[in-house]
């Protein structure tokens, strides 16, 4: 039981009860947060690739990702520092697509990016139309500060698994911890249960 | 304690404190009597091996930082959790090349944890603090930061120039990060703490100087904050 703060009441906000996780406050702006410089690769230098633990793999150039079937979609945004966004709208092609033409296997992946920035995710969390590759925000091509060319999306977990400027997802079989989590984050990041430090 | 009419710097007698580094934070969770809840994240301002401080700017469209500021008297209790972050931090004993600490605003509150821990553990390495503010009024930890004799501090204010004021006026451009950051060849490590567009702008620029992005490291916060 947490300890009454005197003379605190807060702000209350009954009309996103049910629809914002515990901890979280909803914001209207797009707060960025990043652990280093925005990188700016060149479109014509960027490519995405899914490769597997020993090897092989796939791999589209900017012109061959966007030749596939794209997808908006709108959704709710969670970040582990406590804002949610509601209702963002997204243009990107779904992880289903990518894994069925690369044709590997695992268990987990572990998103790469630009920067050398990495997270993990379990295999489940970005298939069944549950996770994007996505280069449009709000009809727009998606902003260098907000990941640009291209993010993950993964609207479901903490906004860290929603890899910036990624590269590319490796298959793995046994789950590998990213950059935040070795840093003290959790594995998962449900922030329905907030999972979000080691141990939640 | 007050260090300008919206920035207050708090001691926190936390039992069983684990120790933090320079440059974590930790969260602070505020409970109304009918039972909600908010809970926001804050920089720890006190150097290793002293107790936990924070430094809190209030933020009118605020929920935590106005109750932290106004509201909050001591002996009260709060709910904290932390310390959190192994990233942006600095330990004395690594060292690791010269050190270039930009910081925008309350910004300075994690860097002024890494000068402390620099002091008091008697650390050699090099320090630069390049520290932008809107008024002379709005810089805090002045005489302190102007205390650390090996560290040379460039201020600049960007909506303000009072008079006798010795320092830079107006944003940090690239010729005045140059001026003020280490030469990329000597290996330094950056730290940049401020709003988005601030350290988006001073890390650019480090990449400009030649810094290899895994040598910058920033953190930042929106103006959501708390």
């Amino acid at each position: 039981m947490s300890p009454v703060s005197r003379g605190f009441r807060g702000r209350r906000r009954e009309a996103e009860q049910g629809r914002v996780p515990p901890g979280q406050y909803v914001t209207k702006d797009f707060p960025v947060l990043s652990a280093g410089p925005t990188p700016h690769t060149p479109l014509d230098k960027w490519s995405f690739s899914v490769t597997g633990e020993n090897g092989g793999g796939t791999s589209w150039n900017w012109q061959q990702l966007r030749a596939l079937p794209a997808e908006t979609v709108t959704a709710d945004i969670h970040c582990v520092t406590r804002w949610s966004k509601l209702d963002t709208a997204w243009q990107g092609v779904s992880v289903d697509t990518l894994l069925d033409q690369a044709g590997l296997e695992g268990s987990y992946v572990l998103a790469f990016c630009d920067g050398g920035y990495t997270t993990n995710l379990p295999l489940a969390d970005v298939t069944g139309g549950r996770a994007w590759v996505a280069f449009g925000y709000d009809g727009a091509p998606l902003d260098p500060e907000h990941g640009g060319p291209a993010r993950l999306l993964v609207p479901h977990l903490y906004f860290w698994k929603s890899a910036k400027w990624v590269r590319g997802l490796r298959l793995m079989d046994a789950d590998e911890p990213g950059f935040w989590e070795t840093y003290g984050y959790h594995m998962y990041g449900d922030p329905w249960k907030e999972q979000r430090y080691a141990g939640d | 304690m007050a260090e300008t009419p919206t920035v207050h710097t708090i001691d926190l007698d936390v039992p069983d404190w684990p120790g933090h580094r320079a440059g974590q934070h930790l969260d602070i969770r505020l409970t109304a009597d009918d039972g909600y809840t908010a809970e926001r994240s804050y920089s720890i301002a006190s150097a290793p091996g002293e107790p936990v401080a924070l430094t809190v700017e209030r933020l009118d469209d605020g929920e935590v930082s106005p109750y932290l500021t106004e509201e909050l008297r001591a002996g009260d209790e709060l709910e904290v959790r932390g310390p959190i972050g192994g990233y942006f931090v600095w330990d004395a004993a690594r060292g690791d090349g010269p050190l270039l600490l930009i910081a925008g605003g309350s910004g300075v509150v994690p860097l002024r944890s890494i000068l402390r821990h620099r002091h008091r553990t008697g650390a050699t390495t090099a320090a630069r603090l390049l520290y932008s503010a809107r008024s002379q009024a709005e810089l805090i930890y002045r005489a302190e930061l102007d205390s650390y004799r090996d560290v040379p501090v460039t201020y600049t204010l960007t909506r303000d120039k009072p008079p006798g004021w010795t320092g830079r006026t107006g944003r940090i451009d690239q010729a005045l990060l140059a001026e003020a950051a280490w030469p990329a060849s000597q290996g330094p490590l950056a730290f940049v703490c401020g709003p988005t567009p601030f350290v988006e702008a001073m890390a650019e620029g480090l990449v400009g100087l030649g810094y290899p992005p895994a040598r910058v490291k920033t953190e930042r916060f929106g103006a959501t904050g708390g």
